[in-house]
């Protein structure tokens, strides 16, 4: 092996590692906010990268009808929650949100489609991260208060539901995006794209904005409390279920840019995202499913063992990641002794 | 026994069904389907339902079984039935690993190592050279023993259903054991099961390898079923389905894992075969619907469905209870009676900067009632973990009965012959009381695994539910007996807490708030009860806020506030000790403590 391949190596793990650590910072927002154990994180990734695929081929993507449907079957939910006490403010709003707002983006997805590059990436980010909210609202709303178990069944139904769905919004066929940009640039014996260094910048500034978004602002300093105590935060006034909401949306927003990162450097297919987010969730684990900066740091390891892997054993990859988990959930446990009290 | 005669009903229908004549060949295999399925569904209950531990991975598991089959029929030539025990040993010895690692996981980390693991093994089925990689391993002879074939697929429907049946006896005799129990015990914490020297590792791993065990038997089965074996039926998918079967038809009970199995692999054959009328590509819809349904379910029955079918079936008989039963051993007293039996010698704990106990002292002496007191967060429950085991001490030592007993752990602690009860009453609130109180004789008896399987441990058990029920009788609670634990009040509660503590047949009983919740009259009966344990010879050591109680009852009282000791003599010192009045009343020196001071007095 010389010097171009380790370099290679290096900066292909890199690259999936700064995805994976997006999607362990999300798992880990998600967990600390709602103790639901977001398996389904994988397929916003895959729902990101096919409808920015599909808006960039000039074709309205599944997920713009989707979207309308979610938000109708939410409203249900909601009017049904609300049945006796429903006002005008409460319809307005759930009209803005529950149908304006979707039909607006499918709207916006028809007109737009093909048109510009920005116009995909903002449609396929809006979209995407609006599925999160009726996702949390349909499928785990109602069991909020259930146990960190019921909730982890509960996110399997859901990736076998949108996992299926995708097959059937996206069909089987895999899909590719074009670069982002054609730029390149050789740091030294290794050329390094616009697609790589697209990456890297995205994933500095969500974890930016995240921090901002946590330390500066109200929203986020309510998301912060609910991660503390449930219970407490109600207390002082916080709608934990709009918590879960806000959480969702931003996992789901992480989603699609992970997924407009990955589409144009690898075929995404409808059950591509399970997988990868399972990647971010070995970082997430690592990271306790409470630290962000460890999960960062764990992220970056799993891309290049998986890298390397690739190149050394590429069959193994898979097996060498995944066993990769246990003696890391081996020694989580034995630093967490005594979680298991009372279920 | 009507559940087990009730199994082998159902079983023989279903064997002798395809002898019917004009039984659609297509039924069978849809029940031969059923059939594999519930005998993984039916370790998930034992796994998950019972013992608490949820797994993603048993599909895993069964292809152990499966490829253990496939490759020694094929390369080595071995006769199928001889691949059974070797399948099954090594999908144990699989679990064995595996578990090792698995059960140490606490909380959600375990269900995601299933995970894990689960995805690997797909992986490295798919891999291996000698499994065929994703080809798999295809013309696998027909099962057959000795000179009967069971190629014929009503024979082998009779065997996969056969096993079935064995599978479900053998479970409802494990659940209805000691070592059931002691799974059972595992859903309420480790901190419970211990106090009774039950090694939560250790039954975790047993209930872990059985699992594994049925999932092997399962895939051993599947690959003369299908005459070939590739990787993807034992995928991740496939243990979210088996686990979903369990939670569908109502973890926790033999007869869920058979409705769950047969409503899911029912529900797939529709799918399958109704869908494509209405919509092309159905194949489609199939993770949709059962991603949906799991919601659905999760949010409508989050029981299962076999509860519903259990309201309208009769109620089961309560446990027998044979009088006559031999006696369980008894235990000689440690120490002579007066002299001491426990003795706690500057025992400090520390949580980090906070010292939760300072250099406490005192000792019990046998046949004595000693109480410990303080305002809240004293540290006397802290002190209870600190002699029972629970918690290691940061220095200091704690003896019994001449014998160090800090730092050996809480089963060796608990087999010395102290038991205790808790503050928060800890009772598996679905078990009757009886059985809740047999938990307490755990050290009693001495079967294991195979005796529940074979059900060799009938005269043990009896013996244990002699014992359970003399201590219930004992402790006034003799009309509840037959009721589920979590229907009595939570006084009550606290008092089958003492019986099972009793039954753990103790030289030193720890009592944690015995006293709280109780009505006046049942305060008189519980006081009587102690002094006539003491006059047996017992020694207790108790916590307990109602002064009156303690003040009548006790021989020593020995007062901590903030984690020390502030004094400690009989009860008519201690009531007028000034020490002890400033701790529960504030002193007049200190106004400022005033309102935190009071708080504490009202609960004493």
């Amino acid at each position: 092996m010389d010097l171009t391949i380790l370099l290679f190596l290096v900066q292909d793990g890199i690259t999936n590692g700064a995805i994976y650590a997006l999607l362990g910072f999300a798992l880990v927002l998600v967990f600390a906010v709602t103790r639901i154990i977001f398996i389904p994180q994988g397929e916003f990734v895959a729902y990101g990268a096919l409808t920015y695929a599909m808006l960039q081929g000039g074709h309205v993507p599944g997920t713009a009808y989707l979207l309308p449907i979610f938000a109708f079957v939410a409203l249900l939910f909601d009017l049904y929650a609300e049945r006796s006490r429903i006002t005008g403010a409460f319809l307005l709003r759930q009209g803005i949100d529950k149908i304006v707002v979707p039909l607006g983006l499918l709207f916006a997805a028809r007109e737009l489609a093909g048109v510009s590059t920005i116009a995909s990436l903002v449609l396929t980010v809006a979209i995407v991260s609006a599925l999160g909210p009726h996702l949390y609202r349909i499928a785990f709303q109602p069991l909020a208060d259930r146990s960190v178990l019921v909730l982890l069944i509960a996110a399997v139904g859901t990736h076998l539901a949108l996992t299926g769905l995708g097959l059937v919004f996206f069909g089987a066929e895999g899909q590719r995006a074009d670069a982002l940009t054609d730029f390149s640039v050789d740091l030294g014996p290794l050329p390094v794209s616009g697609q790589n260094i697209a990456v890297y910048v995205a994933t500095l500034l969500l974890i930016a904005g995240l921090y901002w978004f946590f330390e500066r602002t109200v929203q986020g300093k309510a998301l912060r409390a609910t991660a503390v105590n449930r219970l407490g935060a109600r207390l002082v006034g916080i709608r934990t279920k709009g918590t879960g909401k806000i959480a969702l949306a931003l996992a789901a927003g992480i989603g699609a840019v992970s997924g407009v990162l990955l589409a144009p450097m690898t075929t995404i297919y409808y059950d591509t995202g399970f997988v990868i987010g399972l990647k971010g969730f070995v970082a997430a684990i690592i990271g306790g499913l409470a630290s962000y900066p460890l999960a960062a740091a764990a992220a970056l390891a799993v891309g290049l063992i998986e890298s390397f892997a690739s190149f050394f054993a590429s069959d193994y990859k898979e097996v060498i990641v995944f066993t990769l988990l246990i003696p890391v959930l081996l020694v989580r446990s034995f630093a967490s002794k005594h979680t298991d009290e009372e279920d | 026994m009507t559940n087990r005669i009730a199994l082998c009903l159902f079983a023989a229908i279903v064997i002798l069904a395809p002898f019917v004549p004009g039984f659609p060949p297509f039924w069978i295999i849809l029940l031969d389907n059923i059939g594999l399925a519930a005998i993984v569904a039916i370790g998930l209950v034992v796994l998950t339902g019972v013992g608490g531990l949820t797994s993603f991975g048993q599909a895993a598991l069964a292809g152990f079984g499966a490829y253990s089959a496939a490759v020694l029929t094929t390369h080595y030539g071995w006769s199928p039935i001889a691949t059974l025990p070797v399948a099954l040993a090594v999908s144990a010895l699989a679990a064995l690993l595996l578990g090792f690692v698995t059960v140490r996981l606490a909380g959600h980390y375990l269900p995601l190592g299933t995970i894990a693991w689960g995805l690997a093994l797909y992986y490295l089925f798919g891999q291996l050279e000698v499994l065929g990689r994703h080809d798999g391993i295809s013309s696998i002879p027909p099962l057959t023993i000795g000179p009967i074939s069971f190629h014929e697929p009503a024979r082998l429907h009779a065997v996969i259903w056969g096993a079935l049946l064995v599978s479900g006896i053998a479970t409802l005799n494990l659940l209805d054991s000691r070592v059931g129990r002691a799974i059972r015990s595992l859903r309420r914490g480790s901190t419970m099961a211990g106090a009774f020297g039950i090694s939560p590792s250790q039954a975790k791993l047993i209930v872990f390898v059985y699992a594994a065990v049925l999932a092997g038997l399962s895939g051993w089965l599947y690959a003369f079923f299908q005459s070939a074996v590739t990787p993807s039926p034992f995928n991740l998918n496939a243990g979210i389905s088996y686990l979903f079967m369990a939670v569908v038809g109502g973890a926790g009970q033999v007869w869920g894992a058979i409705a769950g199995a047969f409503i899911i692999t029912e529900l797939r054959d529709v799918i399958q075969r109704v869908m494509p009328a209405i919509l092309a590509d159905s194949a489609l819809y199939e993770p949709i619907v059962f991603g949906v349904l799991l919601i659905v379910l999760l949010q409508v029955a989050p029981d299962g469905l076999w509860p519903l079918v259990q309201r309208v079936l009769p109620e089961a008989k309560p446990r027998g209870i044979a009088i006559d039963a031999q006696a369980l051993a008894g235990r000689d007293l440690p120490v002579a009676r007066g002299s001491e039996i426990l003795k706690v010698s500057d025992a400090t704990k520390k949580f980090g900067g906070l010292t939760a106990v300072n250099a406490v002292n005192f000792g019990v002496k046998s046949g004595e009632i000693v109480a410990l007191i303080g305002p809240n967060g004293a540290g006397k429950s802290t002190t209870f973990n600190l002699i029972t085991g629970v918690l290691s001490l940061s220095s200091g030592t704690v003896s019994f009965a001449g014998q160090t007993i800090s730092g050996i752990g809480q089963q060796r602690i608990a087999e010395l012959g102290i038991a205790r009860t808790f503050q928060h009453v800890k009772l598996l609130p679905d078990m009757s009381v009886l059985e809740n109180v047999a938990l307490g004789g755990h050290l009693r008896g001495r079967k294991g695994l195979l005796s529940a399987l074979i059900r060799t441990d009938r005269a043990e058990e009896a013996a244990l539910f002699a014992e359970a029920a003399r201590q219930i009788e004992r402790v006034g609670l003799g009309e509840h007996m037959h009721k589920p634990a979590g229907s009595l009040a939570l006084g009550q509660q606290r008092i089958v807490e003492i019986a099972r503590a009793l039954t753990m047949n103790p030289s030193l009983l720890l009592l944690d708030e015995p006293a709280a919740g109780l009505r006046h009259f049942e305060k008189g009966q519980l006081s009587d009860l102690l002094s006539q344990l003491r006059s047996e010879g017992m020694s207790v050591l108790l916590v307990e806020h109602d002064m009156g109680f303690v003040m009548g009852l006790t021989d020593h009282i020995v007062v901590l506030d903030f984690g020390t000791k502030i004094a400690e003599g009989p009860p008519d010192v201690i009531r007028k000790h000034p020490a002890v009045l400033e701790a529960y009343l504030g002193g007049a020196a200190e106004p400022k403590k005033t309102s935190s001071a009071v708080s504490g007095g009202a609960e004493a």
